[in-house]
């Protein structure tokens, strides 16, 4: 397997589903999509009550996460076809949809979730994982900082935090050294390129020593579309016809 | 009642060994025992309650049946948003235990009233609410409902035993008294010709044995221990036909003092409750 597995197949994915749905965070989907690759493709183990547990709490990244589980099989084609119709996929990860673990979308709720699965994974013995993709944005979130607490205070070795860093707190309220925070809250941080697969690989292969594990990867949100790179107006925006093309073009 | 949830939560333990207590650091003293008891399955969490509703979640998803419980406000109101999306949508098996009520803590003023709690809470889709008037009351549907579920622990009783909906039968008008205001009312319609009815779940609302209840004709005066009219639209829907209802209820509580002087102002004494009643009768 190469190290590093060129993604675009999955970016087309997703822009057609937002363009069809007229719905969708593009740009958000793109800068987490090499860190749930890695994680579905090389880490987790997904099925069965002895699976590891992934939650999405930047839930509005949803189209990468459904990307990569109908490529695993977990969602049809059909399922992946249906985003954001009355009865398919929602627009925010739904608890009900095969494969996700808990509803989100509204920022900050996941990672007490994870906590909660961590503290049962513990007392029944099972030496699985907890995985909490979280945005930058997300960390403004008081209730992220109480979870934090929380998981270091009952040395929950298990949950494994991953910070999509794609900056764009940058121009609002900025977060400030993430890693820093995260090792003050008693947890053990890293950071890394949240672009780069053998990098992530590495770092995520390891649980914490009797503390939670935050992994800071610096993203660019719009990874891989010019147009998109950084660019806060295409946060929620749904390509025009013209668009479309030539984004599916510079994805070829 | 505080004293009967920590019995009936011994009691869930020893039956159940999926029961876990998350503790907002309140009532930790109380539980001691049963901390001590059943080590690993009570929890101080400290001042996150959010994160305590979270984690609660993430421990009902994994089979679990927690408990989370802290002063009203900070189990209702602070929390609401966890509540609605992480327990009561995904319709998960959680308790949701408060004490406080509306203002139990008057001392502490306004900051530690609530008021608000149960409209907030039967708005939440799964979610029942039950408002006991006693402690025998509670114990018997903490133990019967899993969640997710809200029990709202007051400081006062009432001292009847039974919980039969219809607690007195005289006369055509009818009273609603909901959760600890049944003392209040049967004291006040004393020698009144009206009929009480009881209620100590709000949600979901069994309303069909109103119809029955109440004649066409009836004013309903609707007593309750939280914001007045709380179960106006729940009475209408019931009976099918608009109905005259005059709500005797708090409303907009300030200041401190002890609970007496908030019944006082705001209506529920027994003079008041009478003089409504009496201006109701049919």
């Amino acid at each position: 397997m190469d190290r590093d597995t060129n993604l675009n197949h999955l970016k087309r994915q997703i822009v057609q589903c937002a363009y069809d749905a007229h719905e969708g965070h593009i740009p958000s989907s793109f800068s987490a999509l090499d860190i749930l690759w890695v994680l579905y493709d090389r880490i987790m183990r997904l099925e069965g009550p002895k699976r590891d547990r992934f939650i999405l709490s930047k839930g509005h990244a949803a189209l990468a996460l459904y990307v990569i589980l109908a490529e695993r099989g977990i969602l049809s084609a059909a399922e992946l076809n249906s985003f954001a119709t009355y009865a398919g996929l929602a627009g925010h990860p739904d608890l009900g949809t095969p494969g996700i673990e808990t509803t989100t979308g509204s920022l900050g709720h996941g990672l007490a979730i994870g906590v909660g699965m961590a503290m049962c994974l513990r007392w029944r013995g099972i030496n699985r994982r907890v995985f909490v993709l979280m945005g930058d944005g997300e960390c403004n979130e008081g209730a992220v900082w109480e979870a934090a607490l929380l998981a270091a205070h009952q040395r929950l070795d298990s949950v494994t935090c991953i910070v999509d860093h794609n900056h764009s707190t940058d121009l609002k309220v900025g977060v400030g050294d993430l890693t820093a925070k995260f090792r003050a809250f008693g947890w053990q941080a890293r950071e890394t390129d949240g672009h780069c697969h053998s990098s992530l690989q590495r770092l995520l292969a390891r649980p914490g020593f009797y503390m939670p594990t935050a992994i800071i990867a610096h993203t660019t949100k719009g990874h891989g579309v010019e147009r998109m790179e950084g660019n806060p107006e295409w946060h929620h925006k749904v390509p025009t016809a013209e668009e479309y093309e030539e984004i599916m073009e510079e994805l070829a | 009642m505080r004293g009967q949830f920590v019995k009936s939560t011994e009691n869930l333990m020893e039956h159940d060994s999926r029961v876990m207590l998350l503790l907002g650091d309140i009532s930790v003293w109380p539980f001691r025992h049963v901390r001590t008891k059943y080590p690993g399955r009570v929890f101080n969490l400290g001042v996150c309650e959010q994160a305590m509703a979270g984690a609660a979640a993430g421990l009902a998803l994994e089979g679990y049946r927690p408990i989370i419980h802290s002063i009203a406000p900070f189990v209702t109101e602070r929390i609401y948003e966890q509540v609605k999306v992480d327990i009561a949508y995904q319709n998960l098996p959680v308790r949701i235990v408060s004490i406080g009520a509306s203002y139990d803590y008057a001392a502490s003023g306004y900051t530690h009233f609530c008021p608000g709690d149960v409209a907030i809470m039967k708005a939440l889709p799964n979610m029942a609410v039950v408002v006991p008037g006693t402690a025998q009351e509670f114990d018997y549907f903490f133990q019967a409902l899993e969640g997710p579920a809200y029990f709202r622990l007051a400081s006062q009783c009432h001292h009847h035993g039974s919980m039969a909906r219809i607690a007195v039968n005289r006369g055509p008008t009818v009273v609603i008294a909901v959760g600890p205001t049944l003392d209040l009312v049967l004291e006040a319609a004393r020698d009144l010709p009206v009929t009480v009815v009881y209620y100590a779940v709000v949600a979901p609302f069994d309303g069909k044995d109103l119809n029955w209840i109440c004649r066409d004709d009836d004013h309903i005066v609707l007593v309750e221990p939280y914001n007045a009219g709380g179960l106006v639209l729940e009475i209408q829907e019931a009976l099918h036909r608009p109905v005259k209802i005059t709500c005797v209820g708090v409303r907009n509580p300030k200041g401190a003092g002890w609970p007496q002087d908030h019944d006082t102002a705001t209506g529920l004494t027994v003079e008041n409750v009478r003089k409504v009643i009496e201006q109701n009768l049919a």
